[in-house]
């Protein structure tokens, strides 16, 4: 089953004249784990946030389930968003450093209207469990964490809303070495448990290929090859996909 | 906390220190002689007289002594005698403070209602026609020279529409008012005032307001906030005002030298019997004591208010702990 299609979505920065999404069109299937890789700005951000219409699209459209997501209202887009999450790159900036972690999901309930007031705390509590922190973390602020116990609270922010499809925009990237297969096995274990779909963004091909089903390669705002993890690894097509094998192999 | 608190204020009393005798030296520095009235526009004084009145003042006594005596009196607190009227300097000033800190109170309560908001606006609709509208508006109000824009609304609103007061802080037929009247007669008198003293100060809240606000909307919290679902309008106040209005607090405690200098020129000019005329006064007349003990009280209120800024933004802000 497509819970998401793309359809030739554009995205120009006019300031700077970067066309930083050039005509992406893919699908997503409920269940899966889907790799995107590319270098550095290459408008792998970019198109994590159009999907999830935290900026707006030029043109193209996005598909969930049957709604168009460019096409709905602001307020409906707010109610959709309970079913579409993003996990963020840098768990240092993302976490509102005014806010206790308990707020930080505690809020995610506020604006949704879906749990009442004494329920609350104890989802907050159990979510907090899934990802492998405890009650204490309630009162903590975000700035006395460490990267890896930011980064969980940042999935569990995510999963507060029960949302179908979560982005992961380089998750682990800012997380030492010894961490991020912590988080991802954290990851790795929720979509099976959860039955969760990814969008998994990274310019790690040795992350992508640990995680994901499919994987699509983009270079400067296009896809430039797309196919299941072994196809990729083993057979590239593209010049460039085989350029990142390849300094994926020197380091 | 209380530690930090004590700690600081140990080093302003140091700092205090450093201001008394610099200002003290420039003052005695400065052409002119307090003893200039009373003798050097009469040739019949002769310089046995010049010489006894400077006796009386204590004048003839080489600086560091006049500053060690002084600084004496002033650990006491005791500012001396002014010159001019033989009165206790710190009555003096104590009967001119409650007018000139209403007004200041006044207008920062003005310059924080219309800056912040000014400033949010802008940045929530950067490279809008409000924004750019705005920003030449509180410039113009930086710019435009104090003394000026006061003479103009003096002419028009006060001279030509008769529309308010234009000098005083009471009407000749005051005493006469009832209760009620009072007030309002009392608050017709202060709008110029207050306006002019706020209308130059709206520039810097109202710019750190903006650019706060621009840096704290560029930041990835808001994005997560946005992606949480929450209403722009949430978004919005919860989260980037909370956060931007850290550093305009700091800014609100270093405005208060600007607006005490600033009060200099204003009470002078709408003859408001405050600090600032008292102290343009007193440096008209060499009044050394007067002019110390002014300058002293607005050197405390300076310190006073850093201190207090750093203070309310450790309590805004629970990352940040005072040691």
């Amino acid at each position: 089953m497509k819970l998401l299609k793309i359809d030739s979505l554009h995205k120009t920065f006019k300031k700077h004249k970067v066309s930083a999404v050039d005509g992406a069109s893919f699908s997503i299937f409920k269940g899966e784990v889907l790799g995107l890789v590319g270098e550095s700005g290459c408008g792998k951000t970019t198109l994590a946030k159009l999907i999830l219409r935290l900026i707006d699209a030029d043109k193209g459209s996005i598909f969930y389930k049957d709604k168009d997501l460019l096409k709905i209202s602001h307020s409906d887009m707010r109610k959709t968003r309970k079913s579409l999450q993003i996990i963020f790159q840098d768990p240092y900036a993302s976490l509102d450093p005014r806010m206790r972690i308990g707020e930080v999901i505690e809020e995610v309930y506020d604006i949704h209207k879906n749990v009442t007031g004494r329920e609350k705390k104890n989802k907050a509590i159990e979510l907090l469990e899934t990802v492998g922190l405890g009650e204490v973390y309630l009162q903590r602020l975000s700035s006395e964490l460490s990267g890896g116990e930011r980064q969980r609270v940042g999935i569990a922010r995510a999963l507060a809303t029960d949302p179908e499809f979560i982005i992961c925009d380089e998750p682990v990237s800012s997380l030492d070495i010894s961490i991020q297969a912590q988080i991802l096995n954290l990851l790795i274990d929720l979509q099976k448990r959860k039955n969760l779909t990814y969008l998994f963004i990274s310019h790690d091909l040795g992350v992508i290929g640990s995680i994901c089903d499919r994987v699509m390669v983009m270079q400067s705002g296009k896809f430039v090859e797309s196919g299941s993890c072994e196809t990729i690894f083993r057979n590239p097509k593209h010049e460039y996909t085989k350029t990142l094998l390849k300094s994926a192999l020197l380091s | 906390m209380g530690k930090y608190v004590f700690k600081r204020i140990i080093g302003l009393a140091a700092l205090l220190l450093g201001i008394t005798i610099i200002t003290f030296s420039v003052i005695h520095i400065a052409p002119g002689r307090p003893t200039d009235l009373e003798a050097q526009f009469n040739p019949k004084v002769s310089m046995e007289a010049r010489e006894r009145i400077a006796h009386l003042y204590g004048l003839d006594k080489p600086l560091h002594i006049q500053y060690i005596e002084w600084l004496k009196r002033f650990a006491r607190l005791d500012f001396g005698i002014s010159f001019m009227d033989s009165r206790p300097v710190m009555q003096k000033i104590l009967e001119r403070m409650p007018i000139t800190l209403t007004i200041e109170l006044f207008s920062i309560i003005l310059i924080l209602l219309i800056g912040i908001p000014i400033g949010v606006g802008s940045a929530v609709k950067e490279g809008s026609f409000y924004d750019r509208f705005m920003t030449v508006f509180v410039f113009i109000g930086f710019a435009m020279p104090t003394f000026w824009l006061s003479l103009i609304l003096m002419d028009f609103i006060g001279v030509r529409w008769g529309i308010l007061p234009i000098s005083g802080i009471k009407s000749l037929e005051f005493e006469k008012f009832g209760n009620f009247e009072k007030i309002i007669d009392m608050s017709k008198h202060l709008i110029l005032p207050v306006f002019v003293s706020a209308f130059g100060g709206l520039a810097g809240i109202s710019r750190y307001m903006r650019s706060s606000m621009l840096n704290v909307l560029k930041q990835d919290y808001i994005r997560t906030a946005r992606a949480k679902g929450l209403r722009e309008k949430d978004v919005l106040y919860k989260h980037a005002l909370k956060n931007a209005l850290l550093p305009v607090v700091t800014i609100l405690g270093l405005s208060v030298p600007g607006l005490i200098g600033g009060s200099v020129i204003f009470e002078s000019i709408f003859s408001i019997p405050g600090m600032g005329r008292l102290f343009y006064e007193s440096v008209m007349a060499r009044d050394y004591p007067v002019i110390m003990g002014v300058l002293v009280i607005g050197a405390v209120l300076t310190l006073l208010g850093n201190l207090l800024a750093d203070i309310s933004y450790a309590a805004v802000d629970p990352r940040i702990k005072l040691e």
